[in-house]
């Protein structure tokens, strides 16, 4: 069966000749339901790729107000220790504002529901519920954090008269005073 | 012992959000020595005071451990019903004490005390003395309980289990323990509070560190919390502090508080 002539050729089923006529006739009908089995199979393997970009859910971003802290795949392995990290700092340091606050990721990645309002995590539509509801992980942080940001937030207020007052500058902060006023409208 | 902390520090050096902390870490250490160098240099002269209130740190940088927060309280200007530092509190932090109630929250209150022989009466506001040698953290089993470089004392909720050992153990009835969720409307984003957890005044950690004034201190209408860095001599609390002779709630357990108070019965 391996002859130089066949190389390349689908080996055919025990006791078939391939020269005899009949022998020929079910050798093409073995060798289309071969391409037809792998047409299929290249077929699935496709269609699962494509599915597979289809139902990963998208976090919600509104990237007018700010860049993303990492790339989107970096941030799905390691968001949780970004935000552990950045925990102690704020416990420990005293270390607040900036890109990796709970504030600043609560801004840009608010979503607004039909009234105009930024959703809790009650609702489905929150953008880290969107993720966990998929993964099937319940996070426990907003048994205590508030979910959203809140423009009327004492907190905020805070945080902006320091800024108005010039107590607080940089960079980082001009940008955390956008987020926080754009919350505010 | 490994300590989570730092070895979080090498990753977060590969991040720019990290780097960003980094950098004002850097900051904060070269300001500092270059403030030390001035009080050296010119005899007493700090860089910490900005407009009396000794504040100067910027949000994005660590804070001070040279500091030492403290408050002075002058009785003689705090008048029995006045609660509005209390109330202040309730609305900077987002807790609510039903009246008559001996198991809700309560970061703050008013206590009025009269010496029974003279009949001389006072109205303390007391909330945590953010003692120098705080008994809450020394019980704490988990180190939830934790005092912070600049003499802050608060629990990190995170690993608090709610044992409330450091309840028992707080000499000023200082510290509650939440038995209910908080209702969403009540939440503040920077005091968070949970079911199960132990909680208390932590000096407004959150203004303090963008450089302001504790809410209760900044709502007497009679201006009689005066809130600063008990470590700086130029501070306006320190300067208070050496002029009037001040007291604290039971001296005599050493624990050494961070609130003073003009008269104590």
């Amino acid at each position: 069966m391996n002859r130089a002539g066949d190389a390349g050729r689908i080996p055919l089923p025990h006791g078939v000749n391939a020269n005899d006529k009949a022998g020929g006739k079910m050798r093409a009908l073995w060798r289309r339901t071969i391409l037809a089995l792998l047409a299929g199979v290249m077929a699935m393997l496709s269609g699962m790729a494509a599915q597979a970009g289809d139902i990963a859910p998208k976090v919600p971003i509104d990237k007018s107000k700010g860049s993303c802290v990492l790339p989107g795949d970096q941030m799905r392995r390691e968001h949780m220790k970004i935000l552990m990290h950045r925990r102690d700092n704020t416990l420990y340091k005293g270390i607040r504002g900036g890109k990796a606050s709970f504030s600043a990721c609560l801004t840009c990645h608010m979503v607004k529901d039909a009234q105009g309002k930024p959703v809790t995590i009650k609702s489905p539509k929150h953008f880290c519920r969107v993720c966990h509801d998929f993964a099937a992980v319940r996070p426990d942080c907003w048994s205590c954090h508030k979910s959203v940001p809140e423009a009327g937030d004492a907190g905020n207020q805070a945080m902006l008269k320091g800024f108005g007052s010039g107590q607080v500058k940089g960079r980082m902060f001009a940008q955390l005073r956008d987020f926080v006023q754009e919350g505010r409208k | 012992m490994t300590d989570p902390h730092n070895s979080h520090e090498h990753e977060e050096a590969r991040r720019n959000n990290g780097a960003e902390e980094l950098d004002a870490a850097r900051r904060a250490f070269l300001r500092n020595s270059a403030a030390a160098g001035v009080v050296a240099l010119g005899g007493g002269l700090t860089l910490y005071t900005i407009s009396g209130e000794a504040l100067a740190k910027k949000a994005e940088e660590p804070l001070d451990p040279k500091k030492r927060w403290g408050m002075l309280i002058d009785t003689s200007k705090c008048t029995s019903g006045c609660d509005k530092c209390v109330e202040a509190c309730k609305k900077e932090n987002g807790w609510e004490a039903k009246p008559g109630s001996r198991t809700d929250v309560q970061w703050i209150r008013k206590v009025d005390v009269k010496d029974p022989k003279t009949g001389f009466l006072a109205s303390l506001p007391v909330m945590c003395q953010h003692c120098a040698n705080p008994p809450c953290v020394d019980v704490c089993p988990t180190g939830a309980s934790m005092q912070r470089a600049d003499g802050i004392v608060r629990v990190n909720m995170h690993i608090c289990i709610g044992c409330r050992y450091c309840m028992m153990a707080c000499p000023y009835k200082a510290r509650s323990f939440v038995h209910e969720d908080i209702p969403e409307e009540r939440k503040r984003f920077h005091a968070p509070m949970g079911k199960g957890c132990v909680t208390s005044c932590d000096f407004c950690a959150h203004r303090v560190d963008v450089g302001q004034i504790p809410a209760c201190a900044e709502a007497c209408p009679e201006g009689a919390m005066l809130f600063g860095d008990m470590n700086d001599p130029e501070s306006a609390l320190s300067k208070r502090l050496r002029e009037i002779r001040s007291y604290q709630i039971r001296a005599d357990l050493g624990t050494d508080n961070g609130i003073r108070y003009t008269r104590l019965p």
